[in-house]
């Protein structure tokens, strides 16, 4: 194995040393040793991935997330991947809270994959809620164990010793030693169990819900910080990949002359498709391998290929999209019912419907897919190692798609994480580790593949095409008495599962079937549909489609009752209560309801909040052209009001002038990344609701680049995005994904305060919003 | 041979056609990796650069275009990530991934160069850098804390 090279000085700090022989196999063994991990560090002052190797047997580490260096460093592990969240920084951070360390002392340590830290898929806005009481325990381990080895040093009793910024202390006396001088007798001592720690009360907390720089932002700002881009393994090829056009195509022939041609290509390698559902595993395609990166993406596009491309080449979203309204408009699987919705709509004397449709979206993160693996062989072929640099969230799955593709153990895969230019959830689907690990495989040298903005735009895992319909009989009132609301959209079990036609129970939980208002008759449906390309989840995932529709319609049903729509919003949630998860049959994303119920108060309490902050009221005064819009979502188990305020000129343009947006989502760890997702989130919906769309054509992704796939930029950001978190003691649920919800639908119904206009399929820049 | 003139230094590079991209030179054949790729096709301003001072997209200015012009790149816009953007940068929390962020730098560095007082609409019509993570209105308040940290200077 080598090591990763840069042209800048390549220096360990503390103990890590970079082990150039060290593979997966031989790490295990060494790391075992003690019951901490790690591993790969981060250079000093430079972020560039090493190479794993054990915890100096020096160190006092009692659990596998932290250990203390004689010299008193503090080395916390981060497992999560870090992609703007803030978690590299935010999870080392209550850890250090519980163990009193100074912030100052604090290393980070990026862990590779390895399954004995739990769930590594950052994704699904967990890494809080499923940590938080992790990091705790094990800042409350070594915390004990250093007060435990001062009573010892001491000869007094452990409960006259407590920790506080780096210290033990005596109660009663003035004596104090070091966490570093507490080292040596820490390591004698038996490791508590859980039962036996006593976590820190929340007064005492120093640095949970306190904010702090992220970790990474000096290197950022300086241009050092190092992406899966900028991954180097030394004598390393680069490539760039042919893939074909349609999903499940095939290569014909290929004539490569004209690539060879290109100075700089060094080889042109095949690589085959994958059978049956597309999992992880590479689309396919014909690679070349080059010097430099420019020199491999001319060696593609030099190529001539013939593709035989499969039965999903006459794939169109024009079609589809009307297969799908047609779906929803029959009766489909019921998942969710509650009275006799069918015949109270159907004996109704007022009904309001209305069809919603939501295209195909595509990750684009700012940094495409790119990967560099270093596989070894024996003189037989059989592979001994595999390394991998790589822009990952989920670096075990890297480890089990390429283990299986190389013939190894995935827990043999050796994966590194580097920073992530966003991900949003493409990240966290490695078929480009797979990708680079076959090409090195056949280089018999480490092989960077780097994947081009068309490549990334062309070649997704896309967010689900959708079509919901919705209906409600309504009283005299306005109220509605039933509602009957239909989804249909690939669902993302079809990318595992050749067969899955129908949206998945989690999936129509996202906004559908977790429908909160208080309805004596209800039911809610799903309708069939085949994928033909490879679906993936997107930040938010069904929550884009879902709750917009839901929101908006809402929002058509106060104003079919001439209501105001926040009145309305708060009377059709009805009495504050908890929704019975389990008669509703809601599986709330595996969280016990019991900590993470479905509180219907703390829905209309950021409701109402986003109302005042916005001065809901005015809205009646507004001139033709201006308005506000409101919409409420429980997602990832958080909270969000959105309101705001639009002004569209006569001519149609459309400027989304404020942002106001309540959150609750408990306790809350780092309140400034808080508000910079909520922000974030804010343009990235504002992005999809406004432009986002991607369509096919015979089987083709027609959006090629941010040409033809918008961005929203600074010229139309929002004047200001006013982010209000509610102050709360309840467990932490996720954020990062929780702000997307609420928002488009608050937009739209904007734009119809404003103009009378009801949006009721997205990219709004499809609609004229031109009116007199 | 192509002669090129970064950060201060001058660079020789074999058997470097012309015509590539200086974003690759820089990236593959200097290993300067701060400017990054987002779009190859000045969509997205993520490889911005300063050729002569002025903010130039790497990714569709080729190698062989520079001649005598002087490069500058993140890595030699401060040693120490000390200019006023940078500053104004960490004072405002800007980054969340980071990723354009170099790009959004070099961008305001060069636009507060020639204007150190821009209005709403100058940084606007400036800054049409893509941040995914939706990082604009930190930026929008960083470069005035900057613009104002500039005039001073
Ligand atoms: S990479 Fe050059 S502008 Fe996007
Ligand atoms: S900070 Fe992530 S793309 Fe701008």
């Amino acid at each position: 194995m080598s090591v990763p090279q840069t042209t800048r000085d390549f220096q360990s700090n503390g103990s890590s040393m970079f082990k150039s022989s060290v593979n997966r196999r031989n790490f295990l063994q060494l790391a075992t040793s003690g019951s901490l991990v790690l591993l790969c560090k981060f250079s000093d002052g430079q972020e560039v991935i090493a190479q794993a190797s054990a915890v100096d047997p020096q160190h006092f580490a009692p659990d596998l997330f932290v250990s203390i260096a004689p010299d008193g460093t503090v080395t916390c592990v981060a497992h999560r991947s870090e992609m703007g969240t803030g978690i590299r920084t935010g999870l080392p951070r209550v850890l250090a809270d519980e163990l009193e360390a100074d912030w100052e002392r604090v290393s980070i340590a990026q862990a590779p994959g390895d399954k004995r830290l739990g769930d590594q898929n950052t994704d699904g806005s967990n890494s809080i809620r499923f940590f938080f009481d992790r990091m705790r325990e094990a800042g409350a381990t070594a915390r004990t164990l250093l007060e435990q080895a001062a009573a010892k040093t001491w000869g007094v009793p452990a409960s006259e010793c407590y920790a506080d910024n780096h210290t033990v202390k005596h109660r009663g006396s003035d004596r104090s030693l070091g966490f570093g001088e507490l080292v040596a007798t820490a390591k004698t001592l038996d490791v508590p169990t859980k039962d036996q720690l006593k976590l820190k009360p929340r007064s005492q907390w120093r640095y949970i819900g306190k904010d702090v720089p992220i970790r990474d932002l000096d290197n950022i700002v300086a241009g050092r910080a190092i992406f899966g881009i900028d991954a180097r393994m030394e004598n390393q090829l680069f490539a760039v990949i042919a893939r074909p056009p349609v999903v499940g195509g095939k290569v014909s022939s290929v004539d490569e002359t004209a690539a060879r041609a290109i100075p700089g290509v060094v080889d042109v390698v095949k690589i085959p498709g994958f059978e049956g559902a597309p999992n992880f595993q590479p689309l396919g395609g014909v690679a070349v391998l080059a010097t430099s990166t420019w020199a491999a993406w001319q060696g593609r596009d030099a190529l001539q290929i013939a593709w035989d491309l499969g039965p999903n080449a006459t794939y169109d979203t024009d079609v589809f999209a009307q297969q799908l309204k047609e779906t929803v408009n029959q009766p489909g699987k019921t998942l969710r019912e509650v009275g006799q919705a069918v015949d109270v709509i159907a004996k109704s004397g007022k009904r309001v419907s209305a069809d919603y449709a939501v295209p195909h979206l595509s990750h684009a993160p700012m940094e495409t897919t790119c990967a560099v693996a270093n596989v070894s062989t024996a003189a037989d072929g059989r592979v001994t190692a595999c390394h991998i640099l790589t822009a990952t969230q989920n670096p075990q799955a890297v480890q089990s798609a390429v283990g299986p593709a190389l013939g190894m153990n995935p827990d043999d895969v050796l994966c590194n994480v580097t920073l992530l230019g966003s991900g949003f959830g493409r990240k966290s689907k490695p078929d480009y580790c797979v990708e680079a690990a076959l090409l090195s495989r056949h280089a018999g040298r480490p092989v960077h593949v780097t994947w081009t903005r068309e490549d990334d735009l062309q070649h997704d895992y896309y967010h689900a095409i959708a079509a919901i319909h919705c209906e409600a009989a309504v009283d005299r009132d306005g109220k509605p008495e039933a509602w009957l609301q239909r989804v249909a959209f690939p669902t993302i079990g079809s990318t595992f599962d050749a067969r899955a036609n129908t949206p998945a129970a989690w999936e129509a939980e996202m906004g559908h079937t977790d429908l909160p208002f208080d309805v004596p008759n209800l039911r809610l449906e799903v309708g069939e549909a085949r994928s033909h390309i490879r679906t993936g989840w997107l930040r938010a995932v069904c929550h884009i489609q879902q709750n917009f529709a839901v929101s908006s319609f809402v929002d058509e049903l106060a104003a079919a009752a001439s209501r105001d729509p926040l009145e309305f919003w708060l009377e059709l949630l009805g009495e504050d209560r908890q929704l019975d998860m389990q008669a509703a049959g809601l599986g709330n994303r595996g969280a016990d309801p019991k900590d993470y119920p479905y509180d219907i108060g703390r829905l209309k309490n950021v409701l109402r909040r986003a109302a005042e902050s916005a001065n809901w009221s005015r809205r009646e005064k507004m001139p033709n052209g201006k308005g506000l819009g409101i919409a409420g979502a429980r997602s990832f188990l958080g909270y969000t009001g959105h309101v705001i305020e639009v002004d569209v000129a006569k001519d149609g343009t459309l400027t989304v002038e404020n942002v106001w947006v309540a959150l609750d989502s408990g306790t809350i760890v780092s309140p400034d990344r808080v508000r910079s997702q909520l922000e974030g989130a804010s343009i990235m919906a504002l992005t999809q609701a406004k432009y986002g769309k991607i369509t096919f054509k015979n089987g083709r992704a027609q959006q090629t680049n941010y040409d033809s796939y918008r961005m929203v930029k600074m010229a139309d950001t929002p004047r200001s995005i006013h982010v209000d978190i509610v102050d709360s003691q309840a467990a932490p649920a996720g954020v990062g994904e929780t702000g997307i919800a609420s928002f488009a639908p608050a937009l739209c119904n904007a734009i119809f305060a404003a103009t009378g206009k009801r949006i009721r399929s997205l990219p709004i820049a499809d609609h004229d919003l031109s009116w007199t | 041979m192509i002669k090129i003139h970064v950060n201060g230094r001058d660079h020789e590079l074999n058997d470097v056609p012309e015509d590539t991209p200086l974003l690759w030179v820089l990236r593959d054949h200097l290993g300067l990796t701060g400017t990054k790729y987002g779009c190859g096709m000045s969509e997205c301003g993520a490889c911005t650069v300063h050729v002569d001072g002025q903010a130039v997209q790497a990714c569709v200015t080729s190698v062989g275009e520079i001649g005598t012009s002087k490069v500058t790149t993140i890595e030699g816009l401060s040693t120490d990530g000390s200019h006023p953007v940078q500053k104004a940068w960490k004072q405002h929390n800007v980054p969340q991934c980071g990723y354009c962020q170099v790009g959004q730098i070099m961008m305001a560095a060069a636009m507060l160069n020639e204007n150190n007082d821009p209005s709403d609409e100058d940084i606007d019509t400036a800054m049409w850098n893509i941040c995914r993570c939706g990082t604009y209105p930190r930026i929008r308040a960083a470069i005035k804390s900057a613009a104002q940290e500039m005039r001073k200077q």
